[in-house]
């Protein structure tokens, strides 16, 4: 390349396209590329994450499962056309006469009779129901029995322990970005930033294993209660996790606010108190609502930390003491061991497309709140 | 200096690659279960030392993924937890391969407590009850025992995640197939059951006999309420007589021959089968190690 661009330089002295012409154009090629990568790969995510996850919504039609073999060997169907119809395995028909005629086909109308039922009311293959993914309690993907796809309590948990810590986190981030952004001057408030950002880079497996193993123990002894993994202990750890982002934003919108403003209410007789709480804080009330949102996304989308301190327990909360499980903590337990292309693997996908709208949902209104406070 | 680093790099890699090329004599592909590729890892470690000539290369990925490597034949041996089912066995068929089963050796579920619970036995029907869907037992004091520092007597169940073999296992052999409650600790890893027990005085959890340690307890296991109990070893893992314990497997595509024969014997010779006792796991018959 810098071979290239030097004999071309050489050649056309008189034009402008020398080195730095050409350094020019590939450095603007170059930001374009970055620029459009990250919009490109959301998109690209996007698209993975729904072709994968429609297969799970849309499926519906008949076919030989593997449940299905069991029943027809619990009645008594003969091995030799056991074996025949395992040539049907996975092949897919629309209604339930297709499937019977198949079978029919290859070992014999008079011999497929006895498992006539059993083909037709058992090999229906809908496991996606709007009602019960969305108001069922029970998510039991490896059932023998019948698999259940509800991700009511997983929406419970990840809100429950999100709620909890924010419940923490807002108190703690605002008034520490108070505190840096009007009081603090000079080399403590250097000292106090650059302590908030080390916060921010602790790892979540390590808040995790604060968790797991400090907070478990002193919940159980403080409190009284049987388990110490639970929306309090999540909450805690994700509180600490969410304040230091928080406070990092909270305090850029504190300084946002023209120091005129603070003049001219100093000017009226206002003390510091007065003017935080009755000019500051409402000039800059738009940047800390994004704060407050960019922390609710923050814990929403937090996996390692939630997996390891709420239990991974599947529970509809009634106090702070008991365990829950998070969408993000499922989807991260249970994918790496589910067979692709599978229904479990297919739902873990669909619940992903429900965290990534509801993080968009949260992540859009705070941009939207960001960029109202710009047109004022 | 940072070109030399990598120049120093790529030349120890290809050395490296060079010399795993050439030490290859024969290669053993073996591939499976998740639960037996410690082990398998182990034994192919120690068999570089009684045959320098073969190597054997050891991949996890769940018993499924040994089977399909099975099946479409990119696996000498397949590694699995659970026997292999009517379909894989008539792909494999198709294929032309007729898959052999090895037991290798067993794997014992023990039933853990908390150290200060005074409970010593318990049935394989309280388990279910405690654990399966609709059951009744969610106290202590159900099972006639009062857990220091347990507040509420209240049972916490300590359970595996959903896809994991011993999740699927326990439910087999105590549940019948049915489904498990909600509310357990589904925990990821089956050192984490003993962990949050350890720690934890109203839990009860299920993991391998190889992940006992001096601060859990285990339960003796009987078959029926009343009967008499049976504590998980070794021993009673490999006499049939404890009743939570599975056996481990390895497929070959066929009647073993040669290096791939002569690996299996070895894994069932006495030295194969100090290797899985020191991993934990119950050897096929009851052999002295040093």
């Amino acid at each position: 390349m810098g071979q290239a661009d030097s004999t071309s330089a050489t050649c056309n002295t008189d034009d402008r396209r020398n080195l730095a012409w050409f350094i020019d154009k590939a450095v603007q090629v170059l930001v374009f590329i970055a620029g459009i990568s990250a919009i490109v790969f959301i998109i690209g995510i996007f698209v993975f994450i729904t072709k994968e996850g429609v297969g799970f919504i849309l499926k519906s039609n008949y076919a030989l499962s593997e449940s299905v073999f069991n029943l027809l060997e619990d009645q008594k169907m003969p091995e030799d056309q056991l074996d025949a119809i395992t040539v049907l395995e996975g092949k897919k028909f629309s209604t339930a006469e297709d499937l019977l005629k198949a079978v029919e086909g290859i070992i014999g109308v008079e011999a497929a009779g006895p498992y006539k039922e059993v083909l037709i009311e058992k090999s229906h293959d809908q496991p996606f129901h709007v009602k019960s993914f969305f108001t069922s309690p029970k998510w039991a993907p490896t059932s023998e029995i019948k698999p259940v796809y509800g991700t009511l309590a997983l929406m419970v948990g990840t809100a429950s322990v999100t709620g909890l810590a924010m419940l923490i986190a807002i108190p703690f981030s605002l008034g520490a970005a108070i505190y840096i952004g009007e009081f603090a001057t000079g080399r403590k408030r250097e000292f106090l930033k650059i302590l908030v950002e080390l916060l921010a880079a602790i790892p979540s497996v390590v808040w995790g294993f604060v968790g797991l193993s400090m907070l478990n123990p002193l919940i159980i002894k403080l409190f009284n209660v049987p388990i110490g993994l639970n929306v309090l202990n999540a909450g805690v750890i994700l509180g600490l996790m969410a304040a230091p982002i928080m406070t990092t934003i909270a305090e850029d919108a504190l300084k946002a606010v023209p120091d005129r403003y603070r003049e001219a209410a100093e000017a009226m007789g206002a003390t510091r108190w007065q003017i935080i709480f009755k000019v500051v804080v409402p000039a800059a009330r738009h940047g800390l609502v994004a704060a407050v949102l960019l922390g609710v996304g923050r814990g929403f989308g937090e996996t390692m930390a939630v997996l390891m301190a709420t239990g991974h327990s599947i529970n509809l909360p009634t106090s702070i003491f008991d365990s829950v499980r998070a969408m993000t903590a499922t989807i991260a337990a249970e994918l790496g061991e589910a067979a692709v292309g599978s229904d479990h693997y297919r739902a873990l996908f669909t619940l992903g497309i429900l965290l990534f709208l509801i993080t968009f949902m949260i992540n859009l209104s705070a941009d939207l709140i960001l960029r109202g406070v710009r047109k004022e | 200096m940072r070109k030399y680093a990598v120049i120093l790099w790529a030349a120890g890699f290809l050395g490296l690659s060079s010399t795993a090329g050439f030490a290859a004599g024969t290669v053993i592909e073996n591939k499976g279960s998740d639960t037996l590729v410690n082990v398998a890892q182990s034994w192919a470690e120690a068999y570089q030392k009684v045959a320098p000539h073969v190597s054997v290369a050891v991949s996890g990925g769940g018993s499924g993924t040994g089977f399909a490597a099975l099946i479409n034949g990119t696996a000498d041996i397949a590694n699995a937890s659970r026997k292999i089912k009517r379909i894989e066995k008539n792909q494999a068929n198709a294929n032309g391969h007729e898959p052999v089963e090895f037991i290798v050796g067993y794997d014992a579920l023990a039933v853990y407590v908390h150290k200060q619970n005074p409970l010593k036995a318990i049935s394989l029907e309280k388990l279910a009850a405690i654990y399966g869907e609709g059951g009744k037992i969610g106290r202590w004091d159900q099972l006639g025992v009062n857990v220091p520092g347990c507040s509420g007597q209240e049972i916490i169940r300590v359970s595996r995640q959903n896809n994991s073999g011993t999740y699927a296992y326990f439910r087999e052999a105590v549940m019948d197939k049915m489904d498990y409650k909600s509310g357990s600790m589904d925990m990821h890893g089956s050192k984490d059951v003993t962990d949050l027990v350890e720690k934890t005085p109203c839990s009860i959890g299920y993991s391998g006999l190889a992940y006992a340690t001096d601060h859990v307890k285990m339960l003796c296991i009987a078959e029926k309420e009343g009967g008499s109990c049976v504590t998980p070893s070794e021993t009673t893992a490999a006499d049939k007589t404890y009743p939570i314990a599975r056996p481990l497997f390895m497929y070959t595509k066929g009647v073993p021959t040669g290096e791939v024969k002569k690996y299996l014997d070895w894994i069932l010779s006495d030295e194969g089968q100090c290797i899985i006792k020191k991993k934990g796991y119950a050897p096929v018959r009851p052999v002295t190690c040093e």
